[in-house]
């Protein structure tokens, strides 16, 4: 039994890294309050989706799909295009999300999840207070 | 331009209806004055407007047509797809951006920084854009691409609500960290698709996955897909980004969000479920049956009853729009013609009421005297009924149309929902309907209750709001009540997409 | 950084031979490895790197704001350009074919000025997002290290 599922593994070893990065990454998304930490786990989650397109645009026996002027069997090279454009977009969402980090801060003096839900709860309250 | 050229732009207009908000944003960037760029982005909303209709009705008289893209033919190259839905759904969001702009003007005035103006303007031209190219484009990588562009976009627009109340930063932070998972979602099921079938194309991904059959990937594939934008459209139990976003954005953002961006999300749906996979996809029928309809009922009685307990009434036309999604859902899961023209229909009649609540709330939002803590509440509100009467008006009018009071569209959507779950057999849905418009009559009556028959608070200045905030409010309502009706265009329009893309004869 | 002598030398040497990588990665990108994106991002790199060790105030005198900030839409108008050059030339959007007189070579063109306008996008924006982050609060002095 338990060699079988390794001789299962080891040739879709890939996929394991997949789906290995994306649990860890959505772990860390849901369970850690640290607003930071959540965009650290979110590109996590991400980079899990880059290996598994890259990964399967390899062909076997292929190089690098340049262009020599030669006959080769080169790998497919959509996927490498389209994860670049997902990079791009990761790397856009990552410095975004840190700019909202970093506003927040500035206005609730913390970035524990926690301890802004709260912050806000004690607004909330004095103003029912008040009115 | 020779009149050669010009006969030839055309044909251009299906990328022509992205490529000109996208090229006006970096030029709005770099115009430094706050009203010029409020002009430029009115103008090229209307151009957007006007192509958007052109397209409609292209699509409507031609039948669907494709623009490629870079001269490449697909399945190699882009694909611009327009279809009857895809055009009802493009003119909707240019429909709603040309409303939302001349009200913009005083509200963004006062609720936005003056130097942030014009990048105000850029982020709402980069969403506009976003939001068309989703629609327009029919090659399932370039949704992901303009799904984010619209996203991130939205994402800083509704941070620009934190100069009225620090939980906009946390709202927006919140939505960005679901919106990325969903797009992450997304994008894994397009992966996994074109592992098993080798490409993007969205016409050669219906012809190539029937092929297949039986397989783990492509179901795994759908199952990616649905959750990934179930999370953009709000589907229970993925919302919670909604009502905090809903309701910290600045004004005019709400409105044009609500009215826009989970539309969007449910042509998608309704273009991977429908033509991507294909009607008779006993998979997708299991998912849809099994669970899209379980998740849109609790969505309706969920997303109803809690809007009754909320103090904001921004939140409560949020959680409204998360029950009106759940109908939207409701109407898909029934796999019918008349199921899926009552869900396009939907699709924009709530545009038309939420819209008009929306941007009637940020009539009152200028009156900063009423805002407890940056929100207007149902305190807030007390006795505005005589004080601003065309607004309160435009809102008793709204609320009608929500809860689908005949001569309104609310009646129609409803109307054709019900006769859909009626042909389908299922009494009991139709009965969940009526009750969920029933909820909807309690947290109408608040409103109405609080603005007309409390007294108002003496010592806060209240007057009604300027007439180029009022003028797209009411256009909205007159809309509201005009397609209510006399709804033969909208219905037709809507049937006809229905039937183009369940493959019927139009 | 007055006292890490070592760093700020070998930085202000090395600081031209980035800039030169990122342009030769910028304009290899149809023979190898490169492109745009790429590019952007060495750059911004160097740049980044010398605010790093010579401080933010000097690398905003050799770098400004306000060009950064007009960098960043100039890419995209590049890029978004080269689509309505070719509509106005008559062949679709996009569709380099008739930038040049030949087919190859109206691609050729096409693929080159797009990418420039990524890289040029790309690096002003990484530049952008880093003097945005770094100058809202007070710069470290060099007892704090």
């Amino acid at each position: 039994m338990e060699s079988s599922l390794l001789e299962f593994l080891i040739p879709r070893l890939n996929y394991v890294a997949v789906v290995l990065l994306m649990m860890i990454g959505l772990y860390v998304v849901i369970s850690r309050g640290n607003l930071v930490k959540k965009i650290v786990g979110l590109n996590l989650f991400q980079t899990s989706v880059f290996i598994l397109y890259i990964s399967v645009g390899k062909v076997e026996g292929g190089t690098a799909p340049i262009l020599t002027g030669q006959p080769e069997v080169f790998s497919n090279p959509l996927p490498h295009v389209l994860i670049l454009t997902a990079i791009v977009v990761g790397v856009a969402t990552t410095s975004v999300g840190l700019a909202l980090v970093v506003r927040i801060r500035e206005a609730y003096d913390t970035i524990e999840e926690d301890e802004i839900e709260d912050a806000d709860e004690a607004a909330d309250a004095a103003l029912e207070v008040k009115s | 331009m020779s009149g050669g050229a010009s006969v030839g732009m055309i044909q251009h207009i299906p990328i022509l209806q992205v490529a000109i908000p996208l090229i006006a944003a970096p030029l709005c960037s770099l115009i430094w004055r706050r009203d010029l760029a409020w002009l430029f982005t009115f103008l090229v909303t209307i151009a957007a407007f006007l192509m958007s209709l052109h397209l409609l009705d292209r699509a409507l008289v031609e039948g669907p047509f494709v623009y490629e893209l870079g001269g490449w033919p697909p399945p190699w190259g882009i694909a611009y797809l327009i279809d009857p839905i895809n055009a009802t759904v493009l003119l909707i969001v240019s429909m709603i951006a040309v409303v939302v702009l001349p009200f913009a003007r005083k509200s963004v005035d006062a609720e936005i920084d003056e130097r942030s103006q014009p990048l105000f303007y850029t982020a709402f031209l980069l969403c506009l854009s976003g939001l068309l190219g989703v629609v327009a484009t029919g090659d399932a990588f370039n949704i992901f691409v303009f799904l984010e562009i619209s996203s991130l976009s939205t994402y800083v627009l509704v941070a620009m609500g934190a100069k009225r109340s620090r939980k906009a930063l946390s709202a927006a932070y919140n939505y960005l960290i679901m919106g990325t998972v969903g797009a992450t979602f997304y994008v894994t099921g397009i992966g996994l698709l074109y592992m098993v079938t080798g490409t993007l194309n969205l016409v050669d991904l219906a012809e190539r996955i029937p092929a297949i059959g039986e397989s783990r990937v492509v179901e795994a594939a759908y199952a990616f897909i649905v959750v990934g934008i179930g999370l953009k459209l709000a589907m229970v139990p993925v919302h919670t980004w909604l009502p905090g976003a809903y309701a910290q954005a600045p004004s005019m953002v709400g409105a044009f969000l609500a009215a826009t961006s989970t539309k969007t999300a449910i042509y998608v749906l309704v273009r991977f479920t429908f033509d991507v996979f294909g009607p008779d996809y006993d998979f997708g029928l299991f998912i849809l049956d099994k669970v899209l309809l379980p998740l849109a009922l609790v969505g309706m009685v969920a997303g109803s009853v809690v809007a009754c307990y909320q103090t904001d009434l921004r939140r409560v036309l949020a959680y409204s729009s998360v029950a009106q999604v759940g109908y939207m859902i409701l109407a898909i899961s029934l796999v019918s013609t008349a199921g899926l023209a009552a869900g396009v229909l939907h699709l924009f009649n709530h545009a038309l009421m939420k819209g008009a609540l929306f941007l009637a709330l940020g009539c009152i939002t200028l009156n900063t005297g009423l805002l407890r803590g940056g929100a207007v509440t149902v305190e807030g509100i007390a006795g505005l009924g005589r004080r601003m009467p065309l607004t309160m008006g435009a809102i008793v009018l709204g609320g009608l149309s929500l809860i689908g009071v005949p001569l309104t569209v609310g009646f129609i959507s409803k109307w054709l929902l019900i006769e859909a779950t009626i042909a389908d057999g299922r009494w009991w849905l139709a009965a969940i309907i009526v009750g969920c418009s029933l909820i909807a009559v309690i947290y109408v009556w608040r409103i109405v209750e609080a603005a007309y028959l409390r007294a108002s608070d003496p010592d806060v200045e209240v007057r009604e709001a300027p007439l180029s905030m009022l003028v797209p409010v009411w256009v909205l309502v007159i809309a509201n009540i005009w397609f209510g009706v006399d709804a033969t265009t909208t219905v037709s329009i809507a049937r006809q997409a229905a039937a183009v893309i369940l493959g019927d004869a139009p | 950084m007055r006292h890490h002598l070592v760093l700020r030398v070998v930085s202000k040497i090395l600081m031209p031979f980035i800039i030169l990588f990122g342009l030769y990665v910028q304009f290899h990108g149809d023979f190898g490895p490169g492109g745009g994106f790429q590019a952007g991002v060495i750059v911004a790199a160097g740049v980044i790197l010398y605010a790093l060790v010579f401080g933010l105030e000097t690398a905003r005198a050799a770098v400004p704001d306000r060009a950064v900030l007009i960098l960043v839409p100039l890419g995209l108008l590049i890029y978004a350009g080269t689509g309505f050059v070719t509509l106005f030339l008559g062949g679709g959007y996009l569709d380099y074919d008739v930038l040049g007189s030949t087919p190859t070579a109206g691609q050729h063109l096409g693929i080159i000025v797009i990418e420039f306008g990524v890289g040029v996008t790309v690096a002003s924006v990484m530049v952008a997002v880093f003097y945005a982050f770094a100058g809202r609060s007070d710069e470290i002095e060099d007892g704090d290290w």
